[in-house]
């Protein structure tokens, strides 16, 4: 009889085991940058420029020295003699950390104070005097590409203009033919607006160098720290093994807290010129004018369509606005990473996409918003032409998006921009969210209160996505190969601790990672000790973000569970006295084959790793694997969404949300769907109210929470969440990522649902957020409504 | 004097007035020299030691900094130090005893109401204010009195489940 653990009860997969971090949050006891103090802890502040683009005619600070209590004033002058004035980006171009010749937007940083408190650098940084010449401002594509548009990197030999790189993919010939023989070709072109990723918590370092030691020790809001520490001994030229970056609890990341930013570079430079622990924690304001945004790229497209339905071919026309530093923080081989992504999962035999990045004068540092690099944008255009294909073909959304999806058995699936999926059942997902919103009766519904004068709308969005960068051969960042790892311990009673290179910002890594071990080893996961962010002591990992924790960081924590297990095996057939190939394992404990009843524990193996090993084997039970992943993983996803909108004002309620998810096995099912809904939450911020937009001068609309809304719980809708599993068949536990699946394919969803209402207008599209008077102008002035900027700010 | 030495400090040149003031923290007393313009959220996190409260936007809009005035949420980053003189403050320290939670925070950790933890202690004064007043709220009462609050993580639906639930363990409790 087996005498396996019970696995929902010592919390392995599957278990909704409550999160062991919630321990210290709901006490108040979180450590954040924001909360650790040093002894003897000098302050930052940043002073930012007011204007987009402008030379510096000059910089005094010497009214800012005679502020009691200064400590330093740094400017890019004194940066440049130590050669740190500029540093490298994530995507091979060059950053300003304090400005010296020019400022290339608003809020880039200036100068820096240092002083015994914040307040007191407040001040001095108001008591610094510059002087700028202004100079044109460029706000969108379209300037940047003009004939006579100034040139906004004159720092760079051979930059004779504001382009940043053209790319492209695809086959061209192949999507002309079929363009040739198409019944019908629908088109659509859309302004995805600049977006911020916005975590509550701002970023923030403090750095601490000790002479006495050469050691750099730096506290910081990163998603990354491995990573951070290898830019820093790149920028810094500082030994590796002389930096530890630690990452305490992030308050939020969602793509934000991935890049290196100035205040990093100076709070840092800061600490070595003082000897001193320096501080540097941003504000709102600095967080959304300067640190990486997402989104805002401009897409121009095409499909040619059979009158049947079918789908032969796809373009796409693109211009991405990077704004004054081509910095995006995303790691594939790609320009314009995973935008080739779209229609992933409609089998298209055709398909070519070109996309041309611009510098313009506005905030650097493209982010991976809750998002795979660029995939929401894809997706979100991807599922906003299927609406208008469908309508254009007279043809029923859902019934249009079903004839196109790649089949159950037509699994590994090349799409047409090359990337290869794996596993699915789209068409069953699609139809338990159709079942769930009741569609037939909805549409019935819908007709009624037309009768009425009212405006009811459904939106569909489906979409398989990339998540989990990467594989070695496709991504790396600055050349490092997107593996993940994890170092495992196992005491001799049988506790743990592991350690990981991913770091949680709320994703709950404390939990489920322990989940992972107990589901491998039996061991209870209240027994293990899950630490990470420290890389003194974590294994070298990339970090978390791009959905990547369970599909890589979480596939090294099952292989390394694995190792340990393999070790044990032979330290139970040594207490067994029976050889290795007479044993069998179930949870938690090694049995003989042909007398069940005689086992050992995991546990008791453990002990015996330290107190009665073989002759010949290497005391202890620990190990660390690295895990490279042989594909992305590829979740599916299919968001439906009911509005009502109000003819008379363009405001919009939506009514119903159901969202079914498909990302395989689910380790948390409490986590997994937690994670659904704060994505569908940006989702709807996205499509109702969240943007950072510019006038023609530059100046950022969207640079504080009184301009940049976000939803609250009364804006909010309520959710309705349904599943269906398909494992991954590459991952060791056949788990997928799912973090932002959400996020990405919701926007199109509440989009499509108020363009569904409002379809009698002819209107094709209305940018994001479909804010009440964009709407208002659709219903009453029958035309399509853009979002680029620049925005008039004057009325 | 507080503990076994007090290092004087030398004053920086500059004539900064200084207020003294006495907050009931958490039930306590605590007097403090403050700067005028210090703001509260910063002496109860620098000063008092207090960083549970969590400063996220400076504008009054996120509520991250959200504390309990005299049994009242305010948003303690627009509120000056001196203005909270002569009256009690709860902070999230302030909220459960030394081992035991309170139900709100039973009921957030149940109810998976939090993600990253930042929002996190705001909404749980925020949602005990609420429920010191109205014992009983429906959902749409819940949704409204955490208006004030943001949340990057959960989409407010556990949230909302977490304070549902606090109120029904202590509605229990107070039958019992």
């Amino acid at each position: 009889m087996t005498q396996a653990r019970d696995e929902i009860k010592i919390g392995g997969l599957g278990a909704s085991r409550r999160r062991v971090e919630d321990n210290r949050f709901v006490r108040g006891k979180g450590r954040y940058v924001d909360d650790i103090v040093l002894p003897d802890m000098l302050h930052m502040e940043i002073l930012r420029s007011p204007l987009a683009h402008a030379r510096i005619t000059s910089i005094d600070v010497s009214k800012a020295w005679q502020v009691p209590g200064v400590r330093l004033v740094l400017t890019g002058e004194m940066m440049a003699s130590r050669n740190l004035a500029w540093m490298p980006t994530l995507s091979y171009d060059t950053q300003a950390v304090l400005a010296t010749d020019k400022v290339r937007f608003q809020g880039q940083e200036v100068a820096c104070v240092i002083a015994d408190d914040p307040y007191i650098a407040k001040d001095a940084c108001e008591a610094i005097v510059v002087e700028y010449e202004p100079l044109p401002v460029i706000v969108n594509p379209a300037q940047a590409l003009a004939e006579d548009a100034p040139l906004i990197r004159d720092d760079k030999e051979n930059q004779p203009d504001n382009v940043v790189f053209d790319w492209e993919v695809g086959d061209k010939e192949g999507t002309d033919r079929a363009f040739a023989q198409a019944d019908v070709v629908s088109t659509l072109e859309l302004h995805y607006p600049r977006s911020h990723p916005s975590p509550l918590e701002c970023c923030g370092s403090i750095a601490d160098f000790d002479r006495s030691t050469s050691k750099l020790t730096v506290y910081m809001t990163t998603q990354a720290p491995h990573i951070i520490r290898a830019a820093v001994a790149l920028v810094a030229e500082l030994p590796e093994h002389m930096i530890r970056i630690v990452s305490p609890d992030l308050g939020g990341g969602f793509g934000n807290k991935v890049p290196v930013y100035p205040g990093y570079v100076a709070s840092i430079l800061a600490s070595i010129l003082l000897e001193r622990p320096v501080k540097w924690i941003e504000d709102k304001t600095g967080n959304l004018i300067s640190t990486g945004f997402g989104r805002d790229i401009y897409l121009r497209g095409e499909m040619a369509l059979r009158n049947d339905g079918k789908i032969l071919g796809v373009r796409m026309q693109t211009e991405s606005d990077h704004g004054a530093f081509f910095s995006d923080a995303q790691p594939s081989k790609f320009k314009i990473g995973l935008l080739h992504s779209a229609f992933a999962c409609y089998d298209i035999p055709a398909a070519h996409l070109v996309n041309r990045g611009v510098y313009t004068n506005k905030a650097p540092g493209g982010v991976a918003y809750r998002c795979s690099f660029r995939v929401t944008e894809a997706m979100y255009f991807q599922e906003r032409m299927m609406q208008a294909a469908a309508d254009d073909l007279g043809m029923d959304q859902a019934e249009f998006r079903r004839r196109n999806f790649v089949r159950d058995h037509d699994f590994p699936h090349r799409t047409p921009f090359g990337f290869l999926t794996d596993s699915g059942q789209y068409g069953k997902c699609l139809d338990v969210g159709l079942e769930a919103i009741g569609y037939q009766g909805f549409l019935k519904q819908k007709e009624e209160a037309k009768q009425r004068g009212r405006l009811l709308g459904i939106g569909i969005s489906t979409m398989t996505e990339p998540l989990g960068a990467g594989n070695s051969r496709e991504y790396d960042i600055l050349g490092i190969k997107m593996f993940d790892s994890a170092e495992l311990r196992v005491h001799m009673t049988g506790k743990a601790i592991l350690r990981t290179g991913a770091k949680s910002q709320g994703q709950g890594h404390e939990t489920t990672w322990a989940q992972i071990v107990a589901h491998e080893l039996g061991i209870p996961a209240e027994d293990i000790t899950v630490e990470e962010g420290d890389t003194d002591t974590a294994p070298f990992g990339m970090g978390t973000y791009a959905s990547r924790s369970t599909p890589v960081a979480g596939a090294a924590v099952s292989m390394v569970a694995r190792k340990i297990r393999a070790k044990a095996r032979k330290l139970a057939a040594h207490l067994l006295e029976v050889s290795e190939e007479d044993i069998e394992w179930e949870l938690g404990r090694f049995y003989v084959r042909s007398a069940p009843g005689q086992g050992v524990t995991i546990q008791e193996c453990a002990a015996a790793a330290y107190s009665n090993m073989p002759d010949g084997m290497e005391p202890g039970l620990e190990n660390v694997a690295y895990y490279d992943p042989p594909n992305l993983t590829w979740p599916f996803a299919c968001y439906i969404v009911t509005v009502e909108v109000d003819p008379q004002t363009g405001v919009w309620d939506v009514l119903r949300v159901v969202a079914v998810d498909d990302c395989g096995v689910r380790i948390n099912p409490m986590i997994v769907e937690g994670q659904i809904m704060g994505g569908l939450t940006e989702a709807y911020a996205m499509a109702s109210m969240q943007f950072i937009t510019f006038d023609a001068q530059g100046n950022c609309v969207g640079s504080n929470y009184m301009d940049y809304l976000l939803p609250t719980a009364w804006e909010t809708p309520g959710y309705e969440l349904h599943e269906v599993v398909t494992p991954s068949p590459h991952h060791p536990i056949g788990a997928k990522g799912v973090g932002e699946c959400a996020t990405v394919g919701g926007p199109a969803a509440f989009v499509n649902a108020v363009m569904d209402a409002i379809r009698d207008t002819g209107v094709r599209n209305i940018d994001m957020p479909l804010l009440p008077d964009r709407v208002y102008e659709a219903l009453t002035q029958r035309h399509d409504v853009s979002g680029a900027p620049p925005v008039r700010t004057d009325d | 004097m507080t503990g076994l030495y007090e290092e004087i400090r030398e004053q920086p040149a500059g004539d900064v007035p200084v207020r003294r003031v006495t907050i009931t923290v958490n039930g306590a007393k605590r007097t403090a020299d403050v700067e005028p313009r210090l703001l509260l959220a910063h002496l109860l996190r620098q000063g008092f030691k207090l960083t549970g409260t969590h400063t996220g936007c400076d504008t009054t809009n996120c509520g991250a900094c959200t504390v309990l005035f005299d049994g009242r949420p305010i948003k303690s980053c627009t509120m000056l130090a001196v203005q909270a003189d002569g009256h009690e403050v709860t902070t999230v320290e302030g909220l459960a005893g030394t081992s035991e939670l309170h139900p709100i925070q039973e009921g957030f950790k149940d109810e998976h109401g939090l993600q990253c933890g930042f929002c996190t202690p705001g909404m749980m004064l925020a949602a005990k204010a609420l429920l010191d007043s109205n014992p009983d709220p429906s959902e749409d009462e819940v949704r409204w009195a955490l208006s004030g609050n943001l949340c990057r993580c959960t989409g407010y639906q556990n949230i909302v489940k977490s304070v549902l639930w606090a109120a029904k363990k202590l509605q229990s409790q107070s039958t019992s």
